[in-house]
């Protein structure tokens, strides 16, 4: 019975010592983890919130946000009360001097929806019988189905207004989900740019990084050390650099133009930066080294004696290297592709400073509405089509690789 | 490859094409870097080739200029800061991960890692709309914070690498002979796994040298770096200042890639892996 009592026990301070020993863990882990929640995690989950949060308008044109529930027939205008209390908002938001609040709101849904409402304001009269009569008067955009739809989705407090407009959707007044027309329509557009371009440098990277990271693996160490002299330094040295020197190198009076009139290639100087070409070649540079760096670690680890045995067995060279070597191959390249196309997909300056307006990619206008154009909403909303792309990636990525074998150098 | 007269034809054209091909794409990874640094020595204004004599006076600009001063101070101001920051949470954090398995590791370690592939973009306007009314946009203070969450990744997976190869034993012996955990850490782990923390930090380090699009949204006039007075210069007319800068920051990056090699070999001598 004493036996059997100890044994328990001693069961149970094993378990408590264990339970201890992953609280002391975890407590050694917990500082970097709030870090990271604070200054990391929490900030973009706002983001995220600020895509689907709309408060400007409620805020400036209370009496309008309460009323515009009133409009439940969506096939004409909203009933007098909304045109009232609209009237008394215009008012007192122009004297309060919160009116281009409103404005700006209004313009991002509505084109020319600025001087709408500021058109309006000016010319209110103190006091009117009909409302909705001297409203239409002023201005005949009162009058549209269009108008108030947009008033009503951006009265908040929640909108799908950004997230829709981010892969150019908008919602008509009846609440159909439609595509906005081409003229308007651009985020697609840069959303598959950016896609494109990943693609492009991607496939470069590995096209360009195979013989290299082979060549590595194959050398004598002495000698491959000194050739990933070539690729760490490119990889360690500034990406603000890299670019300030691929201008200088592909601009019209650059080296390469001078090199290839020269060579007698061309006659006069090619257009080689501020276009697709310069932020090919420029991204492509940047991130070769993330290419080739996973692929030699998985190289190295590939024995020579598979492909003598294939050769001692009847295989040329050439079949023994492709159905045998390249297999092998097959999980470094599919790492240093991921890692390339995840990290493509987020790139700014890089085509920001070497490429032209219509190269830009999404990271672009995400930085545009954030600091240039104020459009918070705008912003947030490129931001959660972005990151739901990248996080998905970086998922599979997990899964494939696993995040803690990233290997850089 | 020892018996290179033995090769067939087959696999002397496949070598030929292997060294020619991994030849060119070399060249193609040094080329901005041999491009640059000779220009950084022009006593013209011309950006480009043949040189029309050597002078220092780039050099002399960015000495003289009070905004590329003030630019390179911030760097490493705001550089160091992070790193010190980084390293000691990040290597804490990797004793914690490398000590036990405890409940939701894997998605702690996700977290713990994601800044390093989060698009900095969406760092950066994150940090501005959650930071702005707290009034750490602007700041040294808000660079420093931002900076250290995208560096802490690098020392946590440099760390925990490190930590792999350490014996355990050694820390059991340091307290069955009465050492407090905290002098443990102090006197035996660390000192044996410092070319790992160092490495870390020179990552950390790195990573907020070379950062710019963070220090675009968040940071005010006062604390423009570097980069981001090179992303300025690139935007407007390019000075040949711009080339010394480079240069400079590349004779940095030599010094880091330097020291990494040399913790490396170090650690491997620690470890006993080497004689």
């Amino acid at each position: 019975m004493p036996l059997a009592g100890t044994g328990a026990s001693l069961k149970a301070q094993l378990r408590r010592a264990e339970r201890m020993r992953k609280l002391r863990a975890f407590a050694l882990v917990l500082p970097l983890l709030l870090f990271i929640v604070v200054t990391f995690v929490v900030p973009i989950l706002d983001m995220l919130r600020l895509s689907v949060v709309d408060r400007d308008l409620a805020t400036v044109w209370p009496h309008v946000a309460r009323s515009i529930g009133a409009w439940t027939d969506r096939s004409q205008v909203p009933p007098p009360s909304v045109f009232d209390a609209l009237a008394t908002d215009i008012r007192d938001s122009y004297r309060a001097r919160t009116l281009p609040l409103a404005a700006r709101r209004l313009n991002y849904a509505i084109d020319e929806g600025r001087t709408l409402v500021f058109t309006t304001a000016r010319r209110l009269p103190e006091t009117s019988a009909d409302w909705r009569a001297t409203l239409i008067g002023i201005d005949p955009h009162w009058g549209e189905l269009a108008t108030w739809a947009a008033v009503d989705q951006a009265s908040g407090p929640l909108t799908s207004f950004f997230l829709l407009a981010a892969v150019d959707r908008h919602k008509t007044a009846d609440g159909h989900i439609v595509a906005t027309p081409s003229g308007q329509a651009i985020y697609v557009e840069v959303l598959t740019r950016t896609f494109k371009v990943s693609f492009i440098v991607t496939l470069l990277c590995v096209v360009l990084g195979f013989p290299v990271a082979y060549l590595l693996a194959t050398q004598p160490p002495r000698r491959a050390n000194l050739l990933m002299i070539l690729v760490l330094l490119p990889f360690w040295t500034s990406l603000l650099v890299r670019t300030a020197a691929w201008i200088v190198l592909l601009q019209e009076q650059g080296i390469i133009n001078h090199a290839l009139i020269w060579l007698g290639v061309i006659d006069s100087p090619v257009r080689l930066i501020y276009n697709r070409i310069g932020v090919y070649i420029a991204m492509t540079h940047i991130l070769l080294p993330f290419l080739i760096l996973p692929l030699y670690s998985v190289m190295k680890g590939i024995k020579p004696s598979y492909m003598l045995a294939a050769k001692s067995l009847g295989a040329s060279p050439t079949e023994a290297f492709i159905r045998v070597y390249l297999p092998m191959t097959l999980p470094g390249i599919g790492a240093g592709a991921l890692l390339v196309f995840i990290l493509a997909l987020g790139y700014y300056i890089t085509p920001a400073l070497v490429g032209g307006a219509a190269d830009q990619m999404i990271s672009y206008f995400i930085a545009f509405y954030t600091s240039d154009s104020v459009n918070w909403g705008m912003a947030s909303a490129l931001g959660a089509v972005l990151l739901t792309a990248t996080l998905l990636l970086y998922w599979v990525y997990d899964r494939l690789v696993g995040i803690t074998n990233v290997k850089l150098g | 490859m020892a018996a290179a007269q033995h090769l067939t034809r087959e696999e002397r054209f496949w070598r030929t094409v292997l060294y020619v091909s991994s030849g060119l794409v070399l060249f193609f990874l040094m080329a901005p870097i041999l491009a640059i640094v000779p220009l950084s020595f022009n006593s013209g204004t011309f950006l480009t080739y043949p040189l029309e004599g050597l002078s220092l006076r780039w050099y002399h600009a960015f000495l003289a200029s009070e905004q590329w001063m003030r630019a390179l101070r911030n760097s490493f101001i705001i550089g160091i800061s992070s790193a010190v920051l980084a390293t000691a949470l990040g290597t804490v954090a990797a004793l914690g991960l490398t000590r036990a398995d405890f409940r939701g590791k894997g998605i702690v370690m996700a977290i713990l890692l994601s800044p390093m592939i989060v698009p900095v973009v969406i760092v950066a306007v994150g940090f501005y709309f959650f930071f702005a009314p707290l009034g750490l946009t602007a700041s040294y203070t808000g660079l420093i914070l931002a900076h250290t969450a995208l560096g802490t990744p690098f020392v946590v997976i440099t760390v925990a690498a490190t930590l792999k190869g350490f014996d355990d034993n050694l820390a059991r012996a340091s307290a069955s002979l009465g050492a407090a955990p905290v002098t443990t850490f102090f006197k035996v782990v660390l000192p044996l796994i410092a070319p790992g923390v160092a490495s870390g930090a020179l990552f950390a380090f790195a990573t907020s040298f070379d950062e710019v699009v963070v220090v675009l949204l968040v940071a005010g006039p006062e604390q423009r770096t570097l980069p981001r007075e090179m992303f300025s210069g690139l935007r407007e007319n390019i000075s040949p200042t711009i080339t010394a800068v480079a240069t400079i920051m590349i004779l940095v990056s030599v010094v880091m890639l330097a020291a990494l090699e040399l913790l490396r070999r170090r650690n491997e001598r620690l470890r006993g892996l080497r004689g």
